[in-house]
């Protein structure tokens, strides 16, 4: 069967080249991140600054709002700065889905031993 | 950008062997899969300092408390200089992006430009790094820890009961004299009782500090300065233990150790990887500038150091919210 396909000498990097059009519209999309980038961070900051650490639901909601603004900030580092976002999705799936999986066991694992830690301290100390 | 990814290929020839299934070369695969295991590393540093945190019982420091100094300025901003460092390694990835684009048009000039560029934003970055490390090590006045239970008369006339072993804190002449003073330099004499302790550099210029106030959870939530009878009560109750500052084995800023060593560990492990990349990128830098990939027709190089260098803001922006926000 005669192939096509075949890339030889190791060569993908050659296929990576754009025209000077499709720079500008890429350059235009890394403008736009990295001004979505810097917005979420003042705006993480302002939260931080204006909002006191307490007990209450609210502090919960604030901590959450950090949390999916940073994976939000993470989303965008990811897929639009190192490209991931256009590589195939089995080398997408390939570094995401092992890191997802250990690190939230490992989450899960140490928030729940730390908590455990919490209440035996409080218990006996 | 997209290049060899975008392409449409039957999933039978893509697994047939002959070439990449990830349709990228072997170099920025195993690039990828560093930054995965570098990743975990990093991730269980974090979750280790959850860990630390959750399984604590006394006050945890928070992060715009403890980090609320601009250089040169006198006041409180809390947070700003974080965010600044933040800010500069977030532009020190777009120039990193700009560089890869520039590659992928061949154009070696502005490759050289935007990786210039980056460069310098490391440099500021671990600068930045430097003076934050140095002010967290020096510290702020200083603490000493509380040798009974006292019980004290707020500025709003509300009685706080502090116990021993707590901490209460001095203010920043006040504290460096201290520290002077305790380190057995005969300059520095102690001389007062009561509310109207006086410590005395002697030499050419005698330079005193008066003990004006003194500050109860500096560090974590409802910072409050006594001043008078009740900063009194809490110098005649101090203990032989004083902290100035933090090392790895004594810390101002929390009875837990573990705090400041976290803070050493995480951004340091992190500092050095932005050093480490600094130095890639400048080597990366100089192989362009000898035009190694004009002649190899390809700057994937500048790609797969632009991933480490992506990866290392990426890594801040986790540490930037788990270590100083939350």
């Amino acid at each position: 069967m005669e192939r096509d396909d075949l890339i030889v000498n190791d060569s993908y990097a050659l296929n990576a080249h754009h025209s000077e059009e499709q720079g500008r519209a890429i350059r235009k999309k890394v403008y736009m991140v990295t001004i979505i980038l810097s917005a979420i961070t003042a705006v993480e900051v302002g939260m931080g600054v204006m909002f006191k650490r307490s007990e209450t639901f609210t502090w919960t909601a604030i901590k959450w709002t950090f949390i999916i603004l940073t994976l939000l900030k993470a989303g965008y580092i990811v897929m639009s700065f190192m490209h991931l976002g256009e590589e195939r999705k089995n080398l997408r799936n390939a570094v995401i889905a092992p890191y997802f999986l250990f690190v939230g066991y490992l989450i899960f694992i140490a928030l729940t031993e730390g908590a455990s830690h919490f209440g035996m301290d409080l218990m006996f100390h | 950008m997209s290049g060899e990814a975008s392409k449409a290929i039957s999933k039978e020839v893509l697994w047939e062997g002959g070439r990449s299934p990830f349709s990228v070369s072997y170099g920025k695969m195993m690039m990828w899969y560093f930054l995965v295991s570098d990743a975990l590393t990093f991730g269980g540093l974090l979750v280790a300092y959850g860990f630390s945190r959750a399984g604590s019982t006394a006050a945890w420091p928070i992060g715009e408390q403890v980090f609320r100094a601009l250089p040169g300025l006198e006041g409180q901003y809390p947070l700003i200089y974080v965010a600044l460092m933040t800010f500069i390694l977030i532009v020190s990835s777009v120039t990193m992006v700009l560089a890869v684009e520039a590659g992928h048009r061949n154009n070696r000039k502005e490759v050289l430009k935007w990786m210039a560029f980056t460069i310098i934003g490391g440099f500021f970055f671990l600068g930045s790094q430097a003076w934050e490390w140095s002010h967290f090590i020096h510290g702020s006045g200083g603490s000493f820890l509380l040798a009974e239970d006292v019980t004290i008369t707020g500025p709003d006339g509300n009685a706080i009961e502090m116990n021993a072993g707590e901490a209460v804190f001095m203010d920043h002449h006040f504290g460096h004299l201290m520290e002077m003073h305790l380190d057995g330099n005969p300059a520095v004499t102690l001389s007062g009782d009561a509310d109207h302790v006086v410590l005395t550099e002697l030499g050419d210029h005698p330079h005193e500090a008066h003990l004006h106030g003194l500050t109860i959870n500096k560090y974590v939530e409802g910072e409050t300065v006594l001043e008078g009878e009740a900063m009194a009560t809490l110098w005649e109750a101090r203990s032989e233990n004083f902290s100035f500052g933090a090392n790895l084995h004594d810390s101002e800023y929390a009875v837990q150790q573990s705090y400041s060593d976290f803070f050493f560990f995480i951004t340091g492990f992190h500092g050095f990887h932005v050093f480490s990349g600094v130095i890639i990128n400048i080597v990366v830098f100089f192989l362009v500038l000898n035009r190694v990939m004009e002649r190899r027709n390809h700057y994937e190089m500048v790609e797969k150091v632009g991933l480490y260098w992506h990866f290392v803001d990426l890594v801040w922006v986790f540490v930037f919210t788990f270590f100083y926000l939350i």
